[in-house]
């Protein structure tokens, strides 16, 4: 049983630590400062969410009432997380657009196609 | 937010300056989830521990207990159907995060994924209300990869998509869930 629990804990935290690779990756590649955002400011939410089950479904793993509550306190920082990650970002970004930096577009044709996108 | 005003009751005319009904309830419901927070945090069940978080959460509940559910225009047992009809939306709203991280690890590690990259600015206006209703749109979009909320004009949303396929993912769904969960009156317009 704890060995069942100690695989499926280190899965999550596997697929975790590669949605993370793929964030920073995607810092490197990605062409200028909003689409970095896109991948610094929340490449991170579903990667934090998994490496912290990971590390609660781990604790629990010998079940007490001191473990569950630690898990507890583990997955309220994923929902700290998930309500702070946005907003940081947010706010960096509404700076970026608001001091004037020019959002990189693709070429003449893409440009055309974001003019007439779907309202809602 | 104006304190003690709702956004609603500001709408729908000037002479609703006036506070709502006391609601005593909101600050027992405040009392009891500051306590459950003591309980959790401290991880003591002693009779002196119990008691000294009964005292504590007391005060924080005399004290400031008005700087949580502000806009108490609801009555607590609408306030409870609202929080019921949650959790469904953030399984919907996990399922999407999931799809958009895997469409996110495609972009950025697969050697073709730049020539998908072609970023946009999106506006649309909301349907939406109220101000919390609007908060937890603008965070939905950003918590999903591959959208995010650059600024709120008005009833305009800026939206800063990376490509094409994020943008279209910004079909009105997940307004039409917040508005579900928050605001039933309003008839989202659906896609």
């Amino acid at each position: 049983m704890s060995l069942m629990i100690n695989i499926v804990s280190g899965a999550l935290i596997l697929v975790g630590l590669t949605f993370f690779l793929a964030a920073a990756v995607g810092i490197v590649r990605f062409p200028d400062f909003y689409t970095r955002m896109h991948a610094a400011g929340k490449g991170d939410t579903l990667s934090t969410i998994l490496i912290l089950l990971g590390v609660a479904l781990y604790t629990v793993g010998d079940f007490s009432i001191e473990t569950l509550l630690v898990a507890i306190k583990i997955m309220a920082i994923a929902v700290f997380i998930m309500v702070t990650s946005p907003t940081s970002t947010h706010a960096l970004m509404q700076a970026g657009y608001d001091d004037g930096i020019k959002p990189f577009e693709k070429e003449k044709e893409d440009k055309k196609d974001s003019e007439d996108q779907p309202e809602v | 937010m104006k304190h003690g005003i709702s956004s609603h009751q500001g709408l729908l005319g000037d002479a609703v300056q006036k506070q709502w009904p006391p609601r005593p309830m909101y600050r027992f419901l405040i009392f009891i989830l500051i306590l459950a927070n003591w309980l959790i945090f401290s991880g003591l069940f002693g009779a002196f521990h119990i008691g000294l978080g009964i005292l504590c959460a007391g005060i924080v509940t005399f004290v400031s207990s008005d700087l949580m559910f502000e806009d108490r225009s609801k009555s607590i047992a609408e306030r409870m159907q609202e929080i019921s009809r949650l959790p469904s939306y953030l399984v919907w709203l996990l399922w999407q995060i999931v799809l958009a991280n895997v469409y996110l690890l495609k972009l950025a590690l697969s050697p073709g994924g730049l020539e998908e990259v072609s970023p946009r600015i999106v506006r649309f206006n909301t349907k939406l209300k109220s101000d919390f209703a609007r908060f937890v749109l603008a965070q939905s979009i950003t918590l999903t990869p591959g959208t995010v909320t650059v600024k709120i004009v008005g009833d305009e949303f800026y939206v800063h998509a990376i490509s094409k396929a994020a943008a279209d993912g910004l079909d009105g769904a997940m307004e039409g869930w917040i508005a579900h969960v928050y605001e039933p009156e309003v008839k989202a317009k659906p896609a």
